[in-house]
């Protein structure tokens, strides 16, 4: 069945980019230390908002930082914040999804108004809300994208649970007197997860264009960290003057979550359809 | 609908007042020479120090009369009156961009879905794809170094050129569209992505229908099959997706009207967020979530009055 997945996915080209693309991003924010020309946040007034050049090849900033050395730091950030904050999100969706699913009944009834209730709020808003009380830094950030993007995630895994809890080798579990806590998570969370992991795959891109939009806003990652949404504030700030602030960092986020998104849709297709609805 | 209601006020207020921080640290915190005794009192003016159900309660009661309190801010207006004045033009403006995404992403959708697999399909597919992950704020600072700062074509900021009051009507309209462009249609462009690939889908089922083989079978023309036959069914669901897109164009313009300058909805939230005005950010959250609501209930009522079979007998 491994054999089959990595034939269609490797067939797909579109995957593939995204997985490369992902990739990069992986060894750029590993090797930041050394990719990095300049120290990223070295200020130097001599060189305040200097155009691209051969020295710095993405111009600096109002601060006379080098952008690309901020760049490949913020890269850092984004991986972090796409991944620690779709963390959260899949623990807390899956465990919902997978009570609600099994146990149905009242159970059920509440999760699910829960969620309903969840859904009814703008997102942004929420999160907004909440960022702005317990003051923005990036584990903040992390946990409250985490905590207001799980909703999806849950309805998923309900699903799943649903119609794998009247499978015969569930009733064989149940038979020899496995208990619930062992039906859930040793016998059918292994065969909702392939789901679960493309929801994850696409949530991680959703997580990095908050991040970036919370940054660019002034309550997400705070300066001096550099992250790509806090670049294009500065460039927001001299948008009359500087361009190369504004058009970098958002080339970088398209790219990332233009390959996240690619990914993701990739597994999906490459998955043994009996696996997902 | 009502236990919804119920749970939203719940979820708005536990938001605000669960997490650790308080108002008065705002407005003390700058001000070193204010004692524990000045903080007791401010805390007491606002009644933060009842318990959490008795502040809750009285609440929601007086939200019940439609009363969201008072702001925090210093010029201490009702709450209700500042989102009011506000509300309108983010309701304009989003109503705009709505009107714009089912202009443009229906089309596409069908004709994507007619055309299936040439290059038309493709070039919307890829546009499409990167639609989904472009962020829309860079998009916006794009254009506006594009048609603002290079061309000069676009104001990039508020609604209103500072001359708007003497200019002459005709004037003036133009004046305001002029401001209205950009926000407008990069706010539909968040949306757009989404529907056109939703219709396609939609429009690629239906044409697989049997019914569709009995329209092509005794021969109608191509043209009244697509667009009579099938695109009627399969508009249906997209009722449902305009209903659900509601909350992402309300929270989108939080990041439009902070960019642009527009004194909407948004950017009185965003504004209240930074000076911790609880009263204001409960009101616009609880607002927020009932205008969603609303959108959602709009759907299924247009849905049961488009689809003879959900009608209830």
């Amino acid at each position: 069945m491994r054999a089959k997945f990595w034939k269609r996915f490797s067939k797909n080209k579109l995957a593939v980019l995204g997985g490369c693309i992902v990739l990069c991003l992986f060894v750029v924010s590993l090797l930041a230390p050394w990719l990095a020309p300049y120290d990223p946040s070295e200020i130097n007034l001599k060189l305040v908002l200097l155009p691209p050049s051969s020295a710095h090849w993405l111009g600096t900033d109002q601060l006379g930082r080098d952008v690309l050395s901020r760049m490949i730091w913020g890269a850092r950030i984004s991986l972090k914040v796409g991944f620690v904050a779709t963390g959260i999100a899949v623990i807390i969706g899956t465990l919902l999804g997978a009570f609600s699913g099994y146990y149905g009944g009242g159970v059920d009834a509440i999760i699910m108004r829960f969620v309903d209730i969840m859904l009814c709020f703008p997102t942004f808003f929420l999160i907004l809300a909440v960022i702005a009380i317990l003051e923005p830094s990036i584990w903040n950030i992390m946990i409250v994208i985490g905590s207001t993007s799980w909703m999806g995630i849950t309805r998923l895994v309900r699903a799943d649970f649903i119609s794998l809890k009247k499978r015969d080798f569930i009733l064989a579990a149940r038979a020899v007197g496995a208990s619930d806590a062992r039906i859930i998570f040793v016998h059918i969370l292994p065969n909702a997860m392939a789901s679960i992991l493309v929801a994850a795959t696409l949530g991680i891109a959703g997580a990095i264009l908050t991040e970036s939009a919370l940054s660019f806003l002034g309550i997400g990652v705070q300066p001096p960290t550099p992250s790509w949404g806090n670049i294009l504030t500065a460039g927001k700030d001299n948008i009359d003057i500087a361009w190369w602030l504004s058009f970098y960092p958002g080339l970088a986020i398209l790219a990332t979550v233009l390959g996240y998104n690619m990914l993701g849709e990739g597994i999906r297709d490459s998955l043994d359809p009996r696996l997902i609805k | 609908m009502i236990p919804l209601l119920i749970g939203i006020t719940v979820v708005c207020f536990a938001v605000m007042h669960l997490a650790p921080g308080s108002p008065t640290d705002m407005q003390t915190q700058m001000n070193p020479k204010a004692s524990l005794e000045a903080k007791q009192r401010l805390r007491q003016m606002y009644e933060l120090d009842k318990p959490l159900h008795q502040q809750y309660l009285s609440w929601i009661k007086k939200l019940a009369r439609l009363d969201l309190g008072k702001s925090f801010s210093p010029d201490h207006r009702p709450v209700a009156d500042k989102i009011l004045e506000r509300l309108p033009i983010t309701i304009v403006l989003n109503i705009l961009s709505m009107g714009l995404i089912i202009l443009t992403a229906i089309p596409i959708g069908v004709l994507s879905a007619v055309y299936q697999d040439t290059f038309f399909d493709r070039l919307t597919s890829v546009f499409v794809f990167v639609g989904f992950a472009v962020p829309t704020f860079w998009l916006a600072l794009l254009l506006m170094i594009l048609f603002g700062v290079n061309l000069g074509w676009l104001p990039i900021s508020g609604i209103r050129s500072l001359n708007y009051e003497y200019l002459p009507a005709g004037a003036a309209l133009v004046d305001l569209i002029k401001h209205l462009i950009l926000p407008v249609l990069l706010s539909a462009f968040g949306g757009l992505a989404g529907l056109s690939r939703y219709m396609r889908a939609n429009m690629l089922e239906v044409i697989r229908q049997d019914y569709i083989m009995t329209a092509r079978a005794k021969g109608l023309a191509e043209v009244v099959v697509v667009y009579k036959h099938a695109l009627r069914n399969a508009l249906l669901p997209v009722i449902t997706i305009l209903g659900l897109s509601v909350p992402g164009l309300i929270g989108g313009s939080v990041i439009f009207e902070t960019i642009f300058a527009i004194p909407g909805m948004g950017q009185l939230f965003y504004m209240s967020v930074m000076a911790r005005d609880y009263p204001v950010v409960m009101g616009i959250l609880f607002i927020g979530a009932v205008l969603t609501l609303l959108g959602n209930l709009i759907a299924d009522v247009s849905y049961a009055l488009a689809d003879p079979r959900i009608r209830v007998s």
